[in-house]
């Protein structure tokens, strides 16, 4: 995974609730064996007027004029703003990798679902949640002033305004140094692996009858 | 020692580790997995040069990508076929307990198969790459879907870093009607409290409701607990788990089996044990539910109308319903039993067990598919499923009906094979979910009990199934 570098980017506004993961990358496109590939293929059904299709030269497809990400103002965004309960749904871990693959480093909203939470971090994605009132206030904002930038910074954990307010936010410890080390998790849990194996004899012991 | 939640105790006897600031290391007994959510970890894997650490927690099937008719002619679908013939590879070369790959007599959708082969038993810790993994904690498991990372971290660690999620019991007292089931107690639980309702939480569901259903309706009912957002759905362990499990190709048996029971009796919160959220319904109250919108959440019952946003005071709420109506191509206060299905889908995860589909057949005996339905699916959850409902002569009566009678897989539920809404077209669907775009690109899907579902294929509308 890559390190999470703090930075300033570009913020495009996704004004929907509720955005779930089959809206983030379609299912057509989990057929895939690969972990790459994704990118333009994010929000299929809203960015194109046609069917996407694995395979399709996305380049050649009519883009929906109106749909946030295809305005000019907003190319090369890296920091999604969006609603309430973004990333519910299906569990595929193919929505941060379309997100990230698409170029975003970080999403704020005032709350995700748990198993896009997770996935999202194990990847490298940044999910900050702020209160709903300053979600909305950075729409406002986000959306009246076109080359709208945030700052994020991990280490303070804080988000700033071009007008110089800042925000803070809440990580987990254990997320923000994974993040920020681009550390591989499977490497951490190993270093318990005796500990693993242990448990797991004495569990053959209590609980024989789930080891056949 | 405090009285303790089902949750509780789950999370305490998979404990392995614990960091200081809470973050558990817990160990997984059961993992499934299927095509979707498995060859980038298995690819990982082999990257890392990682085994699997234990292969007897791995029991796998293909379902997602399946056809669901014409098996002898194989995968069509070129990418859907490598796909599937990836997972056949990564098992043949790194191992599993159990495999039910494409074609194979016990194969079917993971959820309905991880019980009926004894995979999935009481007190486990049952993960899948797939959200409804929840289905399994109507045996009193700890189950809960998992992304790609994780299914690999599982194959390499067979542990999870996770934090203690808080604890919400549901309570659900007194009998519901006949003709309402487990589905409609879900989407009425999802009405309630939203489908963020459950974020951060592990819901136990219980309440008289809960303890007269079968374990189906168990199954149905912790299922959809993650539509409420929940990380898992549980029930406790009674008469009717053990007796569901006795038997099955991978239970236990003799002194072993004599053992688990002891131990799986006392798999329920002790009296007294503090939750950290309470929801109360009343069963007798719950009617009917047919979603009308585009989230689990926009649902009503079958007597009820489509809402009106000009009522809705919140404008993100507002802007919602308005979004959703459009989508789904309807007027406000549309009264629910006007609309119009074209397709109706009775499968999933969901329900697609042998009790689903013997409660569906009741209402289409005797009767004819209207002429305005286009296609009316029935799609078992499994091959064993499939085989009990032919012996019963299920499929006699959905297909002289004017039903489709099909192969188990996901099917519809998410259209990833050839079964999928046209754009524009509405459904009556006893899956999931009913999101934009989910049973196909401009679908339309209304989530119903099979009953509702059955009901609205004979009469071309929405009906509430108890007055046919
Ligand atoms: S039936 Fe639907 S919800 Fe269930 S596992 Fe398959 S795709 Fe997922």
């Amino acid at each position: 995974m890559e390190k999470f570098v703090s930075r300033e980017g570009l913020v495009a506004p996704l004004d929907r609730a509720n955005v779930d993961t089959d809206a983030i990358i379609p299912k057509q496109f989990l057929k895939s064996i690969l972990r790459t590939g994704y990118g333009p293929n994010l929000f299929d059904e809203w960015r194109y007027l046609d069917q996407g299709e694995p395979g399709k030269d996305n380049s050649k497809r009519p883009l929906n004029k109106e749909f946030v990400l295809n305005q000019p103002r907003y190319q090369g965004a890296q920091i999604l703003l969006a609603r309430e309960n973004f990333g519910c749904g299906s569990s595929r871990e193919h929505a941060p990798w379309a997100l990230l693959q698409y170029g975003f480093q970080a999403v704020i909203a005032p709350s995700f679902a748990d198993i896009f939470y997770n996935n999202s971090f194990k990847n490298g994605l940044l999910l900050i949640k702020l209160d709903a009132k300053t979600v909305d206030r950075l729409f406002k904002e986000s959306e009246a002033s076109p080359g709208y930038r945030l700052a994020i910074d991990l280490d303070q954990q804080t988000i700033s305004t071009p007008g110089g307010e800042h925000f803070s936010f809440e990580i987990d410890p254990f997320r923000k140094h994974c993040l920020k080390n681009g550390l591989d998790e499977i490497g951490l849990t190993l270093e318990h692996a005796d500990a693993i194996k242990a448990f797991e004899a004495a569990r053959r012991e209590t609980r024989p009858w789930l080891f056949n | 020692m405090a009285a303790q939640t089902l949750y509780d105790k789950l999370w305490q006897d998979h404990l392995v580790h614990e960091d200081k600031d809470g973050t558990g290391l817990i160990y997984i007994d059961r993992h499934l997995v299927h095509e979707v959510t498995s060859p980038q970890a298995y690819e990982g894997l082999k990257l890392a040069k990682r085994k699997v650490w234990r292969i007897s927690s791995i029991v796998a099937t293909a379902d997602h990508n399946t056809p669901t008719k014409d098996w002898d002619k194989g995968i069509k679908d070129p990418v859907s076929r490598l796909q599937v013939e990836t997972l056949d590879a990564n098992i043949k070369e790194s191992g599993s307990l159990s495999y039910f790959p494409f074609r194979h007599e016990r194969q079917g959708i993971v959820h309905v198969i991880g019980p009926e082969n004894g995979a999935t038993l009481p007190g486990m810790t049952v993960v899948c790459g797939d959200s409804h993994t929840s289905t399994h904690g109507a045996f009193g498991c700890l189950a809960f879907g998992i992304g790609t990372s994780e299914v690999e971290h599982v194959m390499a660690t067979q542990c999870l870093t996770q934090k203690k999620t808080k604890a919400m019991q549901v309570v659900v007292e007194g009998n519901v009607g006949a003709g309402v089931g487990a589905k409609d107690i879900a989407l009425a639980i999802i009405g309630r409290i939203g489908t963020a309702g459950g974020t951060g939480y592990s819901i136990e569901f219980a309440g008289s409701a809960i303890r007269a259903l079968s374990m189906e309706g168990r199954m149905t009912l912790c299922n959809m607990a993650i539509e409420a957002g929940a990380r898992a759905g549980m029930v406790a362990v009674d008469d009717a788990t053990i007796d569901y499990v006795k038997g099955r190709p991978l239970a236990p048996t003799g002194a072993l089996w004599d053992r688990a029971v002891a131990y799986w009796r006392t798999l329920k919160s002790d009296d007294g044990a503090e939750f950290d959220s309470v929801v109360t319904l009343d069963a007798a109250a719950i009617q009917p539910q047919v979603t009308w919108g585009t989230s689990p959440q926009m649902v009503t019952s079958i007597d009820g109308c489509v809402p009106d946003p000009a009522k809705e005071s919140d404008p993100v709420k507002r802007e919602g319903i308005e979004r959703a109506l459009k989508y789904m191509d309807l007027k406000p206060n549309t009264p629910i039993v006007e609309i119009k299905p074209d397709k109706v889908f009775i499968g999933s995860c969901t329900n697609s067990r042998i009790e689903d589909l013997r409660a569906a057949a009741a209402i289409a005996r005797g009767r004819k598919v209207a002429p305005n339905i286009k296609l009316a699916l029935v799609v078992p959850g499994s091959g064993l499923v499939k085989r009990q409902a032919e012996q019963e002569g299920l499929d006699k009566i959905f297909i002289e009906a004017g039903f489709e009678w099909r192969e188990p897989g996901c099917s519809m539920c998410l259209g990833m094979n050839d079964d999928q809404l046209s754009p524009g077209e509405r459904c009556a669907s006893t899956s999931n979910r009913n999101f934009e775009g989910r049973q196909g690109a401009g679908g339309r899907t209304h989530l119903v009990s099979p009953v509702m579902a059955a009901a609205a294929a004979v009469t071309g509308h929405f009906v509430d199934a108890r007055t046919l």
